[in-house]
This record gives structure tokens, sequence and C-alpha cells, in this order.
């Protein structure tokens, strides 16, 4: 009985959801190269380079003189 | 020496032999997932991506195979979230409620079906996509996903409950019943026949 109910349901999703060509019709190759050059041009920001600008936000908002510190420093 | 161990060694024609094996593969994997051509390109190319930049920790030894179709599965199952949480903000709940098991009313069930399950939590609309509509093995889902066979077929089981409550709810009570079968002999018939 389950198992009749289930392919009623899969019928009513098939047919909602209708058969997608799944064939590539052409080569990603080209994109994936632009996509590595990219990467290769923007490297980006580490995830430590973020947690230390956090905590020195952080810092700044709690103990506000540590920016003349900083100021003195650069 | 073997393109797996070339490629495990960083070799950028190890890569590109690699991709253009497997490129067509994982874009059909990924579009019985999303079901959009153009999303699944971009995934595609995301999937050889993230492969590319954590070659050093594959083990040529490995499935590579698996390896793909794993990341693969999940930057469609990120994507399924990303699209599910912007629905829940813009489904409008105005569709007209199907009356008669006529053509219309099919295709307005046929709607409801399409949100009921878009609006379902993303990795029960992936074991829905893969396992009720494309029909592909329980194994190859599980694999897919890192989860046991019997995790999919739980979720196939909650996936269906909660289509029947949302369809229910949105006032399509025959979506898979006798007169939803009627209603598509209406649709299917041939002319003449």
């Amino acid at each position: 009985m389950q198992e009749h109910e289930n392919g009623k349901m899969r019928e009513a999703l098939k047919l909602a959801f209708p058969a997608v060509d799944q064939e590539l019709q052409r080569d990603l190759w080209p994109l994936m190269l632009r996509r590595m050059e990219k990467a290769q041009r923007h490297p980006g920001v580490p995830w430590y380079d973020w947690v230390l600008a956090g905590a020195v936000t952080v810092a700044f908002v709690f103990f506000p003189k540590l920016v003349l510190l900083l100021a003195y420093h650069l | 020496m073997s393109l797996l161990e070339r490629f495990a060694r960083g070799e950028p024609d190890a890569f590109e032999d690699l991709f253009r094996q497997y490129q067509s593969r994982v874009f059909a994997w990924i579009v019985r997932i999303v079901r959009d051509r153009g999303v699944a390109e971009d995934l595609t190319i995301e999937t050889f991506w993230r492969i590319y930049r954590s070659r050093q920790r594959f083990r040529p030894d490995g499935n590579f195979s698996a390896w793909a179709y794993r990341i693969a599965t999940n930057l469609a199952l990120n994507h399924l979230r990303r699209r599910h949480s912007h629905l829940e903000v813009a489904l409008p709940e105005d569709l007209a409620q199907p009356g008669s098991s006529d053509m219309i009313a099919l295709e307005e069930s046929s709607e409801h079906v399409r949100r009921a399950v878009l609006t379902l939590p993303a990795k029960l609309q992936v074991v829905v996509m893969l396992a009720m509509i494309e029909e592909q093995p329980y194994q190859e889902i599980a694999d897919a996903l890192g989860i046991a066979v019997g995790t999919v077929k739980s979720r196939v089981f909650r996936a269906v409950r909660l289509l029947r409550k949302r369809l229910k709810q949105m006032g399509v009570e025959h979506a898979g019943t006798r007169e939803w079968e009627d209603a598509r002999g209406v649709k299917t018939r041939i002319p003449g026949s």
C-alpha cells in the first residue's frame, strides 16, 4: 500500500518536474581556466587575517585609547 | 605514473585530463539536483575548483569519482539551501485552488507540487530529486551525501509525508491519487485514439 502511494507521488513529482536535458552541451574547460586565472589574480584574504582584523576592532571598541598607540606606531 | 598520482602531485595537464574525463558526469549529477543547466554549469566549475585546491589532500589510491560527486552534491545542497531561504520570503500564497480534475486543475496541481517541493528543507529536496524523480539507486545517493542508505530511505519517507501535508494545506488533496491519474489521462490522451 505504502509502495503504491509512493508510486503515485512519484508520478505527480515527475509531472511537476519534467525531465531536464542532462547532456553537457559545451566544454567547460575554458571557463575553468578563467576561474583559475581569476583566483590567481585575486588570491583573497586568508582567514587568520580576518581574525586579526576582528580582534583589533574589538580591542578598539573596549579600549579606545589603543587607537592612539596604533597611530603612534604608524 | 597514473593520472591520479600526477594530479595529486599538482601537474596541470593531469587536472585538465581529469576535468575533461569527469565534467559531463559531474554536470549531469548536479543538474539532476538543481534542475537548472546554467546553475549546474557554474556548480560544475566550482566543484572542480575545489578539487583543484584540495589536490594535495587527495590520495591517489582513493576513489576520485566518489570524491567529486561528494563535493558536487554538497555544493548543490548549498545552492538549494540558499534558494530555499530566498523562497521562504518570496513565495506568495495566492495560487488558485484546483477544483476539478481537468487539465487546468492538473497544471495548477503541478505548480502546487513544485512549490511544495521547493519549500521542503534542502536535504529533503535532494532525496526527492534524486530518489523520487530521477530514480537513482539509494546506495549512490547515500555515497554522494555521505550518509547511510537507511538515512536516505528515512529522508524519502519524511519528504513524502511532508509533501502530502503541505499539499493538503494548499488544498491539493488529490495529488498522486485516482483523480490525479484521471487528470493525467486527459492530458496524455492521444487524439483519435
